[in-house]
């Protein structure tokens, strides 16, 4: 029997984004301006907590996650109104309809369709249906589950959920020259930049 | 007793510390002390023995309700009249303990209370235990639980609905959504710290599974954008759902006809009460475990001393409550009403009674004074006085209700069997278990929030200020 050890594909790794650490957010917030007008569009800011007026200095543009969960949320009220309409009304209560015929139900003489009733659970549904949207729309927009990201090769970047403020260009960005990226980094008081590498595996 | 750091005094002209420590707390102090609780490789001695008490609590739980399962909701001493007793008691009066942590977490964050980001996380994760005991005992009470998706709407072949005119159908829609909604909420703000976990992660299993539910989440200024603002569309939908859960309950009462049940105060009567509940069992959490921990440069006297002041407040509104049930039923003049809060204080169940009044709206006056507020084992006994006398509020409505209703010939009796007395037990086992399990395992303050807040971290955004102008 023959035995063939198989050997992974060797691949260049290749630059993927230049990374540069400051010592605090005022810092941060400074280098991010200068970035931002230098024209890159393939970077971020990497922060261990939500900094305030980062948004302003990198030219984030405000996420349109209020309007998905809008209209989810609409939705629901929509569906919660619907179904109970549906299922105790007697224009639904149709025998060839099988296991979707409605069913109407006659309690103390009420009627069979009455808002004020139904209202506790059109606010649940519609609350329940725009809180699923915002649960999903965060991850959704934001791309995540990721469990591979290059910058996670750099031991440095590690203090990111710590301590520490960076910075990351991606190389894939139309105006990314290694040199001027290098410079641009360099002369923001960066406490260091290194050179993040793709195709390598981190090991805790 | 160590001497602690007193932060409650109020000076108008300065911003409270809220994070105490003599080095300047850095962000890296931060993690970690609070990282720390879960790396630490031999958790306290106290540990091991509270969750042995809680284990076994959890196993008695199991038995009683396999043994309910087999034989019958005959286990049970329910009768008629009283069809509702320990059951419900527990739902309601778990459900209401979660209302805290939902209050601590979505409506002081959209009050912008800073001091609420030690205790959020922690009192978000005894919301969700809560919760967990509280469905529990309306899906074991329904007699033949391998049926209870009945009470949801699903096309069937018995081509039957369920009643949407029924408050306990808009339970069961009020309370899986509060549970959906606050997993949801726990679980997305503890992604970050879970990246933090993951990032000092030293063994295999560690890395892994912290790296596996923090999404890969790496702090990214965009993400943190989209994510803020989903954290305040959390909030701003937990804040009215948490409104609309407890009133929803107290409809599954006062929609009945029955003396003591029928009132319209009870919708606000019950969300304050759940509020003054869920504080008194934060407090009676976070004493112990900002002890056993070490965290009490985060749990600071002023939380302790805030938090008691949100008890005193709600007992303060709990008692009108009580006062406003009682005028109400004179004033009214019903006959049937007046009868029910005179039996409430004098009939045979007069000790149910007096124990809610004395726990829930004579007791907690001790916390006007600061000596009290801020002596925290005090504070603790005072807690679960209040646990005691919300508990019994619940079974005083309930039971008292039932047994005399309006015709003579049809009152009852009730006392509980052993059965329903160890399932309560049994719950305690529930929730105590599933929380030393996230004190040990999980980030139990939010660690990213109160980054935010360290007052080196403002100094530095002031300083920044400066710099952006020049």
């Amino acid at each position: 029997m023959e035995t063939t050890t198989q050997t992974p594909p060797v691949e260049e790794p290749k630059l993927w984004g230049l990374l540069a650490e400051y010592p605090d957010e005022a810092a941060l917030k400074i280098a991010a301006e200068k970035v931002r007008d230098a024209g890159y569009q393939k970077w971020d800011c990497y922060t261990p907590y939500p900094v305030h007026g980062l948004d302003q200095a990198m030219g984030v543009r405000p996420t349109i996650l209020p309007w998905l969960v809008l209209g989810a949320g609409l939705t629901g009220c929509a569906v919660a109104t619907a179904l109970q309409w549906y299922c105790n009304s007697p224009q639904t209560a149709n025998p060839t309809a099988g296991l979707l015929a409605g069913y109407p139900l006659v309690f103390s003489g009420k009627p069979y369709w009455s808002l004020p009733a139904n209202i506790p659970i059109i606010f649940e549904l519609t609350v329940l249906f725009a809180a699923l949207m915002t649960f999903f729309g965060v991850w959704g927009l934001s791309r995540l589950p990721q469990p591979y990201f290059p910058a996670f090769n750099s031991p440095r970047f590690r203090r990111v959920t710590d301590d520490g403020f960076f910075i990351i260009l991606e190389a894939r960005d139309k105006v990314f020259r290694l040199d001027q990226a290098r410079q641009l980094l360099l002369d923001t008081n960066s406490s260091a930049v290194e050179e993040i590498l793709s195709l390598q595996r981190r090991t805790p | 007793m160590t001497t602690e750091t007193d932060n409650t005094p109020d000076n108008p002209r300065q911003r409270a510390t809220l994070i105490l420590g003599e080095t300047g707390q850095s962000l890296h102090e931060v993690t970690v002390a609070v990282a720390g609780v879960a790396e630490a490789p031999p958790p306290p001695r106290a540990w091991y023995v509270a969750m042995a008490i809680s284990l076994s609590l959890l196993g008695v739980l199991g038995l009683m309700v396999l043994y309910l399962f087999f034989t019958g909701v005959g286990v049970w001493n329910l009768n008629r009249p009283v069809g509702w007793a320990f059951d419900i008691t527990n739902f309601v009066f778990w459900v209401g303990i979660g209302h805290a942590g939902t209050l601590i977490s979505a409506i002081l964050f959209l009050f912008r209370q800073k001091w609420r980001t030690s205790i959020n996380r922690f009192a978000e994760a005894m919301t969700i235990f809560a919760v967990a005991c509280a469905g529990l005992f309306p899906a074991i009470h329904i007699g033949r639980v391998w049926v209870f998706y009945w009470l949801f709407p699903y096309p069937n072949q018995m081509a039957m609905w369920p009643n949407y005119l029924s408050p306990l159908l808009w339970d069961v829609f009020a309370v899986s959504t509060y549970a959906t909604v606050s997993v949801l909420f726990w679980y997305m703000g503890m992604v970050p710290d879970l990246a933090t976990f993951r990032d000092r992660a030293k063994s295999k299993i560690a890395y892994y599974s912290y790296g596996i539910f923090s999404l890969g989440w790496r702090g990214s200024n965009r993400h943190w954008h989209i994510y803020e603002r989903a954290y305040l569309i959390l909030a701003a939908l937990a804040t009215p759902l948490v409104l609309s859960v407890h009133s929803v309950v107290s409809f599954d009462f006062a929609v009945s006809q029955l003396p003591g049940w029928h009132t319209t105060i009870f919708p606000p009567y019950f969300v304050t009460g759940a509020i003054f509940s869920g504080f008194a069992m934060v407090v009676t959490l976070a004493v112990p475990a900002r002890e056993l921990f070490g965290l009490k440069n985060f749990i600071t006297l002023r939380h302790i001393d805030n938090m008691a002041k949100v008890i005193l407040l709600t007992s303060c509104i709990v008692g009108y409550a009580y006062s406003m049930e009682f005028f109400i039923a004179w004033y009214g003049g019903n006959s049937w009403e007046q009868f029910h809060f005179h039996n409430r204080l004098n009939g045979p169940m007069w000790w149910a009674g007096w124990t809610m009044l004395t726990c829930n709206a004579i007791v907690p006056h001790v916390l006007w004074f600061k000596s009290v507020r801020t002596s925290v084992w005090v504070l603790f006994v005072v807690s679960l006085l209040v646990n005691v006398g919300m508990w019994f509020e619940r079974y005083v409505i309930i039971v008292v209700g039932l047994t005399r209703d309006f015709l003579p010939s049809s009152w009852g009796s009730y006392a509980p069997s052993y059965v329903e007395v160890l399932t309560l037990l049994g719950s305690f086992g529930l929730f105590l278990t599933l929380f030393l399990l996230f004190c040990r395992y999980l980030p139990m303050v939010a660690m990213a929030e109160v980054k935010s807040i360290l007052p080196s971290q403002q100094h530095r955004e002031e300083h920044g200020h400066e710099h952006e102008k020049v």
